[in-house]
């Protein structure tokens, strides 16, 4: 019996790491979290960090607020940051007060949706723009018109991504609309000329980087740092931002209020704001970081990377998402439901 | 004396269905109870929904009220997606019988030996998980899929036909994956079929189709019902297949749920419309039990 307890108690003790282990769970949108920065924090820590996945801040939310999900960390875009702390769902862990803030770029400090950060850290920041391959369609790429009046050659063979707001968006302001308006004159025009461009789509979809790079698409409303994955892979593709107006977000980790391992959540947010982690988070998916100093740990080709630096004449253009008025949502749910039918 | 043990008898019956009970209880009527609660009640401005009672998302399933001029008019977009969903798991059930039942008979008229080697392969599909198989399809029909390219190779098209993202890719999709569903039911009926009976009919100089028609198909319409019913309804309330093979734009009902719960953050609305799907079942099921049993007394 006592060998038997030995042996047992020395299994227990080579099975878990020397330092303080626990576990962690994060869920995050979908190919979107380096395996080497999990890697990375596990060997720092010890602590074991379980995935999930997600593809949209709607259904993150959806899931989080139903209960019983288990997560202890989370990604939302800034333009649901107010949601989520609205509804009591996060957790004020003040970040402006961790070891690793003073890296954090003084532009993404006091940020609208949570103003001298007492929540989130950045994760990565990026715009909503188009992704256009250049061997069937060479016209000017920076217009919202390739997928709302898409030229002949790109009919057909165009993806729109499925983020209600992020479309709307665009197209109100190709229509000569602002972000959130309730102007009908102008709800009317996006309403009919997102439904005259849709018989143009080949899909409303996620996950289309292979499709891009392969051919299967040419053209469509894509994340900059998506489109930069593309062009690695086909280098034909370019990404255009278009000048009617496009929207700029900031996707940030958070811990959740019920979340069973603080300590670990917490640990990971001051983890990812250290400059050479930061760079690890946009080696990966290709999106600005916000975090100072994590451009020398970065491969060479994010430095001049169209899809990441904004060109100025094109800057001008950048609006930065906000979250609309439940009233005004509800219309915009109306003509997305009108367009997906 | 005996009475007593009738009724000990009795209640020990009730007492062993009880665990069955309960689970049916509230594992099937509890939550649609809440669902039924659900749309009756007021959207939460970020979803969820808020206490005070309201017939708006019921309203709303039905007709909808212009936000530009505020008429009254049909919700079309609705119309559209349950006739579709309708039309696509309607196509889906006759392809699965037209091409199920041709092979649930070849596995019945096999010898006993080899018969469960093709039922093997009937199965095997099945226990691969539904998500792999819906983008094995989509390998198979993509425009750089094997469909395609040997087209393509053979010199039959030029260019490559756009199959994916279409209705058709949904019903191909749907076919594939529910097809066992519709032949293990008619194979069972197939399998009990005494073939003498055939004999016999050729034996009186029944021609083939007329033995198919007055003989097989009478004796199997029980695992024909069944196999139909199996196909239709997961077909009608499918969510995987239309979003990956639909590419987002052939919204069908559970697509419609689902952007209701997600980005529409109009729960209650989702609930109707999850109500309205199983009030649709359960038309469609009694229409087809009750037409497919007078066609019985008539034949009786």
């Amino acid at each position: 019996m006592k060998t038997f307890l030995t042996v047992a108690g020395l299994t227990a003790a080579l099975a878990t790491p020397a330092f303080a282990a626990g576990e962690l769970n994060i869920y995050n949108w979908g190919n979107y979290t380096n395996p080497k920065l999990i890697e990375k924090f596990t060997a720092e820590t010890g602590i074991e960090v379980t995935i999930t996945d997600y593809d949209s801040n709607d259904t993150a939310l959806a899931k989080v607020k139903a209960g019983g999900h288990g997560f202890d960390v989370v990604v939302p875009s800034g333009t649901y940051i107010p949601i989520w702390v609205g509804e009591g769902l996060l957790m004020e862990t003040k970040p402006s007060g961790m070891e690793n803030f003073k890296h954090m770029d003084p532009q993404w400090i006091d940020v609208a949706f949570d103003p001298g950060r007492s929540y989130t850290v950045p994760w990565q920041w990026g715009t909503v723009g188009l992704t256009v391959n250049t061997s069937v369609y060479s016209g000017d790429p920076n217009t919202a018109a390739i997928f709302l009046d898409p030229p002949d050659e790109l009919k057909g063979k165009i993806n729109v991504v499925p983020e209600m707001n992020d479309v709307m968006g665009l197209a109100i302001h190709y229509y000569g609309g602002e972000q959130c308006t309730g102007d009908k004159a102008v709800l009317k025009q996006v309403r009919d000329g997102l439904i005259a461009a849709k018989p143009h789509w080949l899909s409303i979809d996620y996950g289309t980087v292979e499709k891009y790079a392969k051919g299967d698409l040419s053209a469509g409303v894509n994340w900059n740092g998506a489109s930069f994955r593309v062009r690695l892979q086909n280098e034909d593709v370019v990404y255009g931002y278009p000048k009617e107006g496009y929207p700029v977000w900031m996707d940030n980790v958070a811990v959740l209020s019920d979340a069973k391992n603080v300590d670990e959540a917490i640990a990971f947010q001051n983890f990812v704001m250290a400059p050479e982690n930061a760079a690890l988070i946009s080696e990966f998916a290709r999106y600005a970081n916000g975090i100072k100093g994590s451009e020398e740990f970065m491969p060479a080709d994010m430095a001049t990377a169209p899809e990441v630096n904004i060109p100025a004449d094109l800057k001008e253009a950048a609006y930065v998402a906000e979250v609309c008025p439940p009233e005004i949502q509800k219309i915009y749910t109306r003509i997305w439901t009108d367009l997906q039918k | 004396m005996a009475e007593t043990r009738e009724i000990s008898a009795a209640r020990r019956r009730w007492m062993l269905l009880a665990p069955a009970l309960a689970i049916l209880v509230f594992a099937a009527s509890g939550p649609l109870l809440i669902v039924i609660m659900y749309s009756f009640l007021t959207p939460g401005d970020y979803g969820g929904v808020i206490w005070s009672f309201s017939t708006d998302a019921w309203f709303n399933v039905v007709a909808e009220r212009d936000f530009f001029d505020e008429t009254l008019s049909f919700s079309d977009a609705h119309w559209s997606i349950f006739w579709r969903s309708v039309k696509l798991s309607l196509m889906t059930t006759a392809v699965a019988f037209l091409v199920g039942f041709p092979t649930a008979y070849f596995i019945a008229t096999r010898p006993k030996a080899t018969r469960d080697i093709w039922m093997l392969l009937i199965i095997i599909p099945f226990w691969t998980n539904l998500l792999i198989r819906t983008f094995a399809v989509m390998e198979i029909i993509r425009n750089e899929g094997v469909v395609n390219s040997v087209m393509i190779g053979l010199g039959i098209i030029d260019e490559p036909i756009q199959l994916l993202f279409t209705e058709f890719a949904i019903t191909l999709g749907m076919f594939y994956v529910y097809l066992p569903l519709m032949v293990l039911p008619i194979y069972a009926s197939m399998e009990r079929l005494d073939f003498s009976l055939v004999e016999a009919a050729y034996d009186l100089y029944a021609s083939r189709w007329r033995v198919l028609k007055r003989v097989i198909f009478p004796l199997v319409k029980p695992g024909v019902i069944a196999g139909s019913i199996l196909v239709f309804v997961p077909s009608l309330g499918a969510y995987v297949t239309p979003r990956v093979l639909g590419g987002g734009k052939q919204l069908m009902l559970g697509n419609l749920i689902e952007l209701q719960f997600g980005q529409g953050r109009n729960w209650p609305l989702g609930a109707a419309l999850s109500i309205t799907l199983l009030a649709i079942v359960m038309i469609a099921l009694m229409v087809y039990v009750r037409s497919a049993g007078r066609e019985e007394v008539s034949h009786g």
